[in-house]
């Protein structure tokens, strides 16, 4: 009996970042706002980046973002990338204002443009990990 | 105690396909080339800086090769780490911590993967910042080409000009008989070959090499009993910016663009001024943006900028006349290589390849993924 292939593509979920893992587990999104200076912050940590307080709680995002840039991988060895290429490599600004590296889904047929609309997706890792990706929000598009 | 500090050795190791050697053993040539070179001894050797080998760099290396350095330095920020450590490196032998300060670097990247003692794409764990990214599979190689697809669309900067930066490392390479690729190659071969991370063809990223490189600073009092020409440091500047792509502000502003007016402004000089240049090209667009950073030409102008062959041997700014990243020598850090070609050029020494003339040379590197930068300015007076 062989043991599975290490992955390579599992958070290493911490105390400081449960309630994010378990949100998406939800499909939920979460950021952290602070509440001195009014920004809100992601990845998350448990004091605000930007003045240090650290009052900074826990507030939903609407899952709404905008591509900011993509790249199609064709080359990754690590399991288990290496059975999923091509796919989709992207980093997306939150209607919030924070910036997340994610990655793209249900492109089939999209003409991929930077600055359009996209919604988070809530895709399983295992099972018990989910991680936020991002697909075109198409005719959704408001502005 | 303010001293000047000057390049005094280097040295290459028998860089290239099939060298037989460790990494340690790498180092170690090149390390015994660039002490000799500059006249010295092992015991000459005060201060030692190493990273990216051994389990307490750069202690294992120093132990190799028989050295007790009270001096040292194991900057770790990726392939700028050779320009930040020698800037470090001079301002202790300025400030009088050290009077010769080696530093000293072997990789055998290209052997390890291909006797599988490593992976193709690097494992950078699932904990603390980085399990944000551990779902989504962002390649370093994925990093660069996210940036390179933002230039392209806020500047109109076309794949075209990105692969005639190929295309001008590899006309350099040509006239560089260690250089690891040297056929000639066209923007069409560039443009015509396997995607690895769109929009990057294979010749749009750097060999994966194996080599060696050594650099020895002295203080300028030991100028005076040198064989070699001197190489004056003449201003440095260091910076950081992030690791997590979601902390990058502007995907087409690399850290250059602090650390490379630092280095000018303390060196009193501009970029017009500069006869040569030595800058990271781990990706063909890494070079673009850092030419834009440093200050050779405005942001978003790199890409008509180097599509005249400006960058070429006889061009108006040859860059990387060794060929580069892209076509001489990349084997995971390649910051220290850019100090010995500089030195190379501004002492004369380049054979077919040497710039007529050249004064000063501006030396760039870029660590990890637009992370962190440092630059140098050296000069023959």
């Amino acid at each position: 009996m062989t043991s599975p292939a290490k992955r390579f593509d599992l958070p290493t979920v911490e105390l400081e970042t449960k309630p994010y893992w378990d949100a998406a587990k939800e499909g939920r999104l979460l950021l952290r706002r602070c509440a001195s200076c009014g920004r809100a912050h992601a990845y998350p940590r448990p004091f605000c980046p930007h003045c240090w307080s650290e009052d900074v709680p826990w507030e939903q995002a609407s899952g709404r973002a905008r591509l900011y840039t993509y790249s199609t991988v064709f080359f990754n060895d690590l399991p288990p990338f290496n059975e999923r290429l091509p796919y989709i490599a992207a980093v997306v600004d939150l209607e919030e204002g924070p910036r997340m590296m994610t990655g793209l889904v249900e492109t089939e047929g999209v003409d991929l443009q930077l600055g359009m609309a996209l919604e988070a997706v809530f895709l399983p890792l295992d099972d018990t990990l989910a991680a936020p990706f991002f697909r075109p929000a198409l005719g959704k598009d408001t502005t | 105690m303010s001293r000047r500090v000057a390049l005094a050795g280097v040295g290459l190791a028998d860089n290239g396909k099939d060298h037989g050697q460790t990494p340690y053993g790498m180092l170690a040539q090149a390390s015994r080339r660039a002490v000799a070179e500059a006249g010295l001894t092992p015991a000459d050797i005060d201060g030692f800086g190493s990273t990216a080998l051994g389990t307490l760099a750069p202690i294992d290396v120093a132990e190799y090769m028989g050295l007790r350095p009270r001096w040292l330095d194991s900057t770790a920020v990726g392939g700028s780490s050779w320009e930040i450590m020698a800037a470090h490196a001079a301002d202790a032998i300025s400030q009088g911590r050290a009077d010769v300060i080696l530093l000293a670097y072997g990789s055998t990247a290209r052997s390890d993967l291909r006797n599988k003692l490593r992976t193709g794409s690097l494992d950078w764990g699932s904990r603390g910042p980085m399990q944000w990214e551990a779902p989504y599979g962002h390649s370093l190689m994925s990093k660069y080409a996210m940036a390179a697809r933002r230039h392209m669309f806020e500047y109109g900067t076309t794949l075209e000009q990105l692969a005639e930066i190929a295309v001008s490392a590899r006309f350099n390479a040509a006239e560089n008989p260690q250089a690891q690729e040297r056929t000639p190659i066209t923007i069409d071969d560039v443009l015509s070959g396997p995607m690895i991370a769109d929009p990057f063809q294979k010749l749009q990223c750097c060999l994966r090499s194996d080599g060696g490189a050594a650099v020895v600073l002295v203080a300028e009092d030991r100028v005076a009993d040198l064989p070699s020409k001197p190489v004056w440091v003449l201003g440095s500047g260091e910076s950081s910016s992030h690791v997590s792509m979601s902390q990058w502000e502007d995907f087409t502003v690399g850290p250059a663009s602090v650390s490379g007016p630092l280095a000018f402004q303390r060196a009193g000089l501009t970029p017009a001024d500069i006869d040569v240049c030595q800058i990271y090209d781990a990706f063909t667009s890494m070079l673009l943006i850092t030419l834009e950073d440093l200050g050779f030409c405005g942001k978003g102008e790199a890409g008509p900028f180097v599509a005249d062959g400006r960058l070429r041997l006889g061009g108006a700014l040859p860059t990387n006349t060794d060929g580069g990243g892209l076509s001489a020598c990349h084997p995971g850090q390649r910051g220290l290589f850019l100090l010995v070609e500089a030195v190379r050029q501004l002492r004369g020494e380049s054979g077919p390849r040497q710039v007529a003339g050249a004064e000063t040379a501006c030396v760039s590197g870029t660590g990890g993924w637009f992370c962190s930068s440092g630059t140098m300015i050296l000069g023959t007076r």
